[in-house]
C-alpha cells in the first residue's frame, strides 16, 4: 500500500462504494472532507470497517466513518478496532439504537479501556448461569439487560461492568448481583403481591428503590445463614451498609424476616423524604413482570404435577383421590420434600417422572408448599413429558428458538454471538407407499448394496499366539514344548484370544431441503437415503438423518427424519418420503447443531455426511457467497475439533471450485449427474467406513 | 497344607463394614437370600451399592467375591481357563466358578460394562436351575443354597449401548439406591469422614448444589463417596476449600469452566 493520502474525490468514490445503501448518502461529500486529513493507514482502516459495518447495517457504517477522526484522536489502532467491534456487538445483541449509543460514547469507551477494567457479561455468562443453576436447582437463565433485575425465570445483568480496576473485582460484582437476584426468587421477594402494596405510595419509583435496598439487606442475611462463603465474598464487594439503614438491618437480618417486613419498613424511609442509596450490586425490582411470570410458572408446574399424579396408581400405598388430604411441603431441614397423606408422611413415589419432581420442587420454592389443587390428579390422560413435535414450521417463529448458535463473520474475523435461531421438528410424513415402491423398483440394486455392506461388517476373530487369553493355543504350545526340548527359548505366547472387530461408528446424514432441490434432486436424495438405510441396517451402525432448510438467521429449521435412537420403521420410512424442497441453505448453523447431536454419540468414530446441491445460500445477500462458505468452513473445523469427520456430497453441474477450500481436500465428492446419487452415496459410505 | 496359588481361599468379611440403612433394603436382601433369588442393585455411582453388598456379606456370614466388570471382560474371565504349568495344562476357576463352589456372594459390579455374551453365562445361575455351566471342562457346577448372585448397574448412563437386556434383568429382584436424604447423608459423611456434624452438613449442602448441575454440563452430581473423601481430607487437616476442590470439583469434571463453577459453589459454602 502506498503512503499517499487519499484525496477527497477518491475517498468519496470509495465511500460511495461501501455505503451506497445508506440513507445518509447525500452527505458523503462532507464525510470525505473530514477523512481527508487522516493518514493513509487510518483512512484504509475507516474504509474497511465502514464497509464491514455497512454490511450489517448501512447507518452504522456511516456513523462509524463520521466518528472516526475523533476516535483516532482518543484511541490507538488496537483501541479503534475494539471500539468498532463493541458497536457491532451491541447491534447484534440489542439492536440499532444501543449500537449507535455505544459508538457515539467514545469517551466512556476510552475511560473503560484506560482506567478501569471492563468485564463483559459474555465472558462470565456461562459461569454465572451454572452458578445460579447450582444454587437454585431450577432453570434460571442469565441474560443481558439494561440493568440488573429478575423476572424469576431470567436474571438480567448489564452487558458490561466497569466499576473495579481489576477484572476480578468486576467478576465478583457480577456474582454478587446474580446471587442477590437469585435470592429474590429463592427467599420469596415476590411471594406477596408487591404491586398491590405499592399503590399505598404516591412516589412509586422511590418506594421501589427503597424496597430494593431493604430486600438486599434481608437477602444478604439469608445468604449468610446458608452460604457463608458467598456472603463473605459479597460483603467484600458491597462494603459496609449505608449508615441510614442501621435500624432496618437489625430488623431485617432476623432469620424469620420476610418481604412483608421490608414492605412494613418502607413507610419510615419514604416519610423521611430521603432518596434511596444507589447500590450498584443490588439490582432493581419489577414486581409486575415477576408476579406475572411467577403466576404462569405456578400454573404450569401445577398442571405438570397433576398430569403426572394422574398416571400414578397411588401414593405411598394409598389411593390418591379427593377423599384423602394430601400435602407436600419442604422438609423441616430445608432440604428435600415431604409428602403427607392424611397427615402421615410417605415417601415420594419414586416413579414420579423427574419433570414432575422438578415441578413440585419449583412450586415449593414459589409457595412454600405444593398447593392442594396441584395434588389432585388430572383427568384421564397419558403422561407425556414434553411435546417434542412442537408446532409446525409455519408457527416456528412464534415460539422461542430451541437453540441458538454463533455464526462466523469473516468480515469481522469474529463470531456473531447467538446469531442463528434453530428450531428442531420432525418431517411431516409423506406417502406411506413411497418407500416400498422405491425398494421394489431398485430391488436388485438394494440387494447388491446389502451384500457389499455385509462384507464390511465386523466379526469376532480368534487371535492365536497371544501371551494371555481365554484358551490354550495348542499349535503354539506344541511349538513351545518342542523348542524347550530342543534347548531353545520357548515362546510365552501360547494362548488364543477372541478380539472384537467392532465397528464403533455413528453417522449422521444432513440432507439439503432447500428450494433448489425441488424435482430431480429431491427424488434422488430420497432414493439415495432409502438405499443407504437398507445398506446400513445390514451393517448395524448407528445412524441418523436430518434435513435442514431455513429462511434467514432467525428461522433455521432442522427436520428430524431419523434420530439415532429411532428404528428404521414405518414412521421413519414415511418421513423419508416426506422430505421436500423448502427454503434456503444456511449450512453453518445446521452443521453446528447436528455436530452437537453427533458429538453426544458414545461411539469411537463419528461421521457427518452432508448432502447438498450447491453452495450455501440464504435469503438476502448477506449469506450468499464468501460469507456462507467461510461460515460453513468454520462450522466444519469446529466439528473436526470435536473429533467428527465430515464428508460432503454435492450435486452441482457447475462443478464446485469452492468445495476444496470449504471442506478441505479428499473430503468431498461432486456429482454432475443426479441419477448417480443413490448408488454413489451408499458406495461412499462403505468406502469411508471400511 | 500349603495354599494353592491357583485356587485361593475365599475370605470372609471380617469386621462389620459401616452401612447406614436407608429403607427396607436390608430386609429385602435377606429375604431374597433366603429364597435363593439373585439381586440387582441400581443407583448412581458412589451412593453405597458396593458398601451395602459388603455389609450384607458380613451380616449373612458369607465370603464375598467382587468382580468389577469392564468392556473386555470375557466369559473365561468369569468362569475360568486352562493355564500351562510345566508341560501340563491346569484348570483355574474364575471368580464366578470359585464363588459358586464356595457358596459365596458373587457381586458383579457395573454389569453393563461387560461384553454382552458374558451375561449369558449367568442366566442358568439365576433361575430355578441354579447351575453354572463350565463348558470347557464339560462340567455343570450346581450352586449350593448359600450362593447368591448380585449385580449392579447405574441407570444414569443414558447410553443405548450400555443397557441391560430384558432377558437378563427380568431374573433379578431389584433394589433401588439413590443419594440418601440430607440428614441421613450428614450422618454418613460425619461417621465415615470423621468430621463434626456441622462440617458434614456443609459438605452435604455442597453435594446438593452440584447435583443441581446434573445435565447442565455435569453427567452426575457429587456422590456420597466424594463427600466422604472430602470429609476425610478435612479430618486429616486440609482446609475445607482445598479439600473440596480436590475431592469434589476436580473429581467431577475436566472442563476448566465447570471446575471454576464448582469452585464457586465450594467457596459459597465455606
Amino acid at each position: 500500500m502506498t503512503e499517499r493520502k487519499l484525496f477527497e474525490h477518491e475517498l468519496e468514490e470509495r465511500l460511495d462504494a461501501v455505503l451506497f445503501a445508506s440513507p445518509s448518502h447525500r452527505s458523503i461529500t462532507r464525510l470525505a472532507t473530514t477523512l481527508e486529513s487522516l493518514p493513509r493507514v487510518q483512512q484504509e482502516k475507516v474504509l474497511h470497517w465502514a464497509g464491514v459495518a455497512a454490511k450489517t447495517y448501512a447507518e452504522i457504517g456511516y456513523l462509524l466513518a463520521t466518528l472516526a477522526p475523533k476516535a483516532f484522536e482518543l484511541l490507538d489502532d488496537e483501541g479503534f478496532d475494539a471500539w468498532v467491534l463493541s458497536g457491532l456487538d451491541a447491534y447484534d445483541r440489542f439492536g440499532l439504537r444501543p449500537a449507535m449509543d455505544q459508538l457515539r460514547n467514545i469517551e466512556l469507551f476510552c475511560a473503560e479501556r484506560a482506567g478501569t477494567a471492563v468485564t463483559r457479561l459474555a465472558d462470565v455468562e456461562m459461569r454465572l448461569a451454572r452458578f445460579v443453576q447450582g444454587l437454585s436447582g431450577r432453570p434460571l437463565a442469565v441474560r443481558a439487560g439494561q440493568h440488573a433485575w429478575t423476572d424469576t425465570e431470567n436474571i438480567f445483568l448489564p452487558e458490561l461492568v466497569a466499576v473495579h480496576t481489576s477484572a476480578g473485582g468486576n467478576r465478583r460484582l457480577y456474582k454478587t448481583m446474580a446471587a442477590l437476584l437469585w435470592a429474590q426468587t429463592r427467599y420469596g421477594t415476590f411471594s406477596v403481591d408487591i404491586e398491590a402494596r405499592l399503590g399505598e405510595w404516591a412516589d412509586r419509583e422511590r418506594a421501589l428503590g427503597w424496597l430494593a435496598v431493604l430486600e438486599a439487606v434481608r437477602l444478604d442475611a439469608r445468604i449468610a445463614a446458608e452460604l457463608p462463603g458467598l456472603a463473605a465474598e459479597m460483603a467484600e464487594v458491597r462494603g459496609p451498609w449505608p449508615e441510614e439503614l442501621s435500624a432496618a438491618i437489625a430488623h431485617l437480618t432476623r432469620p424469620e424476616a420476610t418481604v412483608s417486613d421490608s414492605l412494613d419498613l418502607l413507610a419510615g424511609f419514604l416519610s423521611g423524604g430521603g432518596v434511596p442509596p444507589r447500590l450498584t450490586f443490588a439490582g432493581t425490582l419489577d414486581p409486575a413482570a415477576a408476579w406475572r411470570v411467577r403466576a404462569e410458572r405456578i400454573q404450569r408446574d401445577t398442571e405438570t404435577l397433576r398430569k403426572a399424579l394422574a398416571t400414578l396408581k397411588g401414593m405411598g400405598g394409598k389411593r390418591l383421590s379427593g377423599e384423602h388430604a394430601v400435602s407436600m411441603a419442604m422438609a423441616n431441614d430445608g432440604a428435600g420434600m415431604e409428602v403427607r397423606v392424611d397427615g402421615e408422611a410417605v415417601a415420594l413415589p419414586p416413579n414420579l417422572p423427574p419433570e414432575a419432581q422438578a415441578a413440585a420442587q419449583s412450586l415449593i420454592q414459589d409457595l412454600g408448599e405444593v398447593p392442594p389443587e396441584a395434588l389432585t390428579p388430572a383427568g384421564h390422560g397419558q403422561w407425556t413429558p414434553t411435546d417434542k413435535t412442537g408446532p409446525g414450521p409455519e408457527l416456528a417463529s412464534d415460539r422461542d428458538a430451541d437453540h441458538r448458535y454463533d455464526e462466523w463473520d469473516y468480515h469481522r474475523g469474529a463470531y456473531r454471538r447467538h446469531w442463528c435461531h434453530v428450531y428442531e421438528m420432525a418431517v411431516k410424513p409423506g406417502e406411506p407407499g413411497y418407500v416400498t415402491e422405491v425398494a421394489q423398483r431398485h430391488g436388485p440394486l438394494i440387494r447388491q448394496i446389502r451384500k457389499r455392506f455385509e462384507l464390511v461388517r465386523g466379526e469376532d476373530r480368534m487371535l492365536g499366539r497371544q501371551p494371555d487369553g481365554e484358551e490354550v493355543d495348542v499349535d503354539a504350545l506344541v511349538d513351545a514344548l518342542a523348542d524347550r526340548r530342543g534347548g531353545a527359548e520357548p515362546s510365552e505366547r501360547v494362548f488364543s484370544r477372541r478380539v472384537r472387530n467392532e465397528r464403533s461408528l455413528a453417522a449422521l446424514f444432513m440432507v439439503d431441503m432447500s428450494g433448489s432441490t425441488k424435482g430431480w434432486v429431491n427424488d434422488a436424495e430420497r432414493e439415495a437415503l432409502i438405499m443407504l438405510c437398507e445398506g446400513i441396517e445390514a451393517l448395524g451402525d448407528r445412524y441418523a438423518i436430518y434435513g435442514f432448510s431455513g429462511w434467514t438467521r432467525t428461522r433455521c429449521d432442522i427436520y428430524r427424519v431419523k434420530g439415532f435412537d429411532d428404528a428404521y420403521d414405518a414412521a421413519v420410512r414415511s418421513r423419508i418420503a416426506g422430505i421436500e424442497a423448502r427454503d434456503y441453505t444456511r449450512m453453518g448453523v445446521a452443521i453446528r447443531h447436528l455436530t452437537k447431536l453427533l458429538a453426544a454419540q458414545p461411539t469411537r468414530h463419528r461421521l457427518l455426511v452432508t448432502l447438498s446441491d450447491g453452495r450455501p445460500d440464504d435469503f438476502g445477500d448477506e449469506y450468499r457467497g464468501t460469507y456462507g462458505i467461510e461460515d460453513t468452513r468454520h462450522a466444519l473445523l469446529e466439528a473436526r475439533e470435536q473429533g467428527i469427520r465430515s464428508y460432503c456430497v454435492t450435486i452441482d453441474r457447475q462443478g464446485a471450485d469452492y468445495l476444496r477450500h470449504m471442506v478441505g481436500p479428499a473430503s468431498y465428492t461432486v456429482l454432475d449427474q443426479v441419477h448417480k446419487l443413490p448408488l454413489k452415496l451408499a458406495d461412499i459410505y462403505r468406502r469411508l467406513t471400511r | 497344607m500349603k495354599p494353592d496359588p491357583l485356587a485361593p481361599e475365599l475370605a470372609r468379611v471380617a469386621a462389620e463394614p459401616y452401612y447406614q440403612p436407608i429403607g427396607d433394603e436390608v430386609a429385602l436382601f435377606e429375604a431374597a437370600y433366603r429364597r435363593r433369588l439373585p439381586a440387582l442393585l441400581k443407583g448412581p455411582t458412589g451412593c453405597g451399592k458396593t458398601r451395602f453388598v459388603e455389609y450384607m456379606a458380613w451380616k449373612l456370614q458369607r465370603p464375598l467375591v467382587t468382580v468389577a466388570c469392564h468392556d473386555d471382560l470375557t466369559t473365561a474371565d468369569l468362569v475360568g481357563r486352562y493355564l500351562i504349568v510345566g508341560e501340563q495344562t491346569v484348570w483355574m476357576d474364575g471368580p464366578l466358578t470359585a464363588a459358586v463352589r464356595a457358596g459365596a456372594i458373587c457381586y458383579l459390579d457395573e454389569i453393563v460394562e461387560a461384553r454382552k455374551d458374558t451375561t449369558v453365562v449367568i442366566h442358568p445361575l439365576t433361575d430355578s436351575r441354579r447351575v453354572l455351566a463350565v463348558d470347557k471342562r464339560g462340567e455343570l457346577v450346581p450352586a449350593p443354597d448359600d450362593f447368591m448372585l448380585v449385580i449392579s448397574y447405574n441407570p444414569g448412563y443414558q447410553s443405548v449401548l450400555k443397557e441391560i437386556k430384558p432377558s437378563t434383568r427380568q431374573r433379578f429382584v431389584a433394589l433401588e439406591f439413590d443419594y440418601p436424604a440430607a440428614d441421613v447423608e450428614v450422618r454418613i459423611v460425619a461417621t465415615e469422614g470423621g468430621v463434626a456434624d456441622d462440617m458434614a452438613r456443609k459438605l452435604v449442602k455442597l453435594g446438593e448444589l452440584t447435583r443441581n448441575l446434573k445435565g447442565q454440563g455435569l453427567d452426575e452430581g457429587a456422590s456420597t463417596r466424594l463427600l466422604v473423601h472430602a470429609a476425610q481430607l478435612i479430618n486429616d487437616g486440609m482446609a475445607p476449600v482445598a479439600a473440596c476442590t480436590a475431592a469434589v470439583a476436580r473429581a467431577l469434571t475436566d472442563d476448566a469452566e465447570m471446575t471454576e463453577t464448582l469452585n464457586d459453589l465450594v467457596r459459597a459454602i465455606f
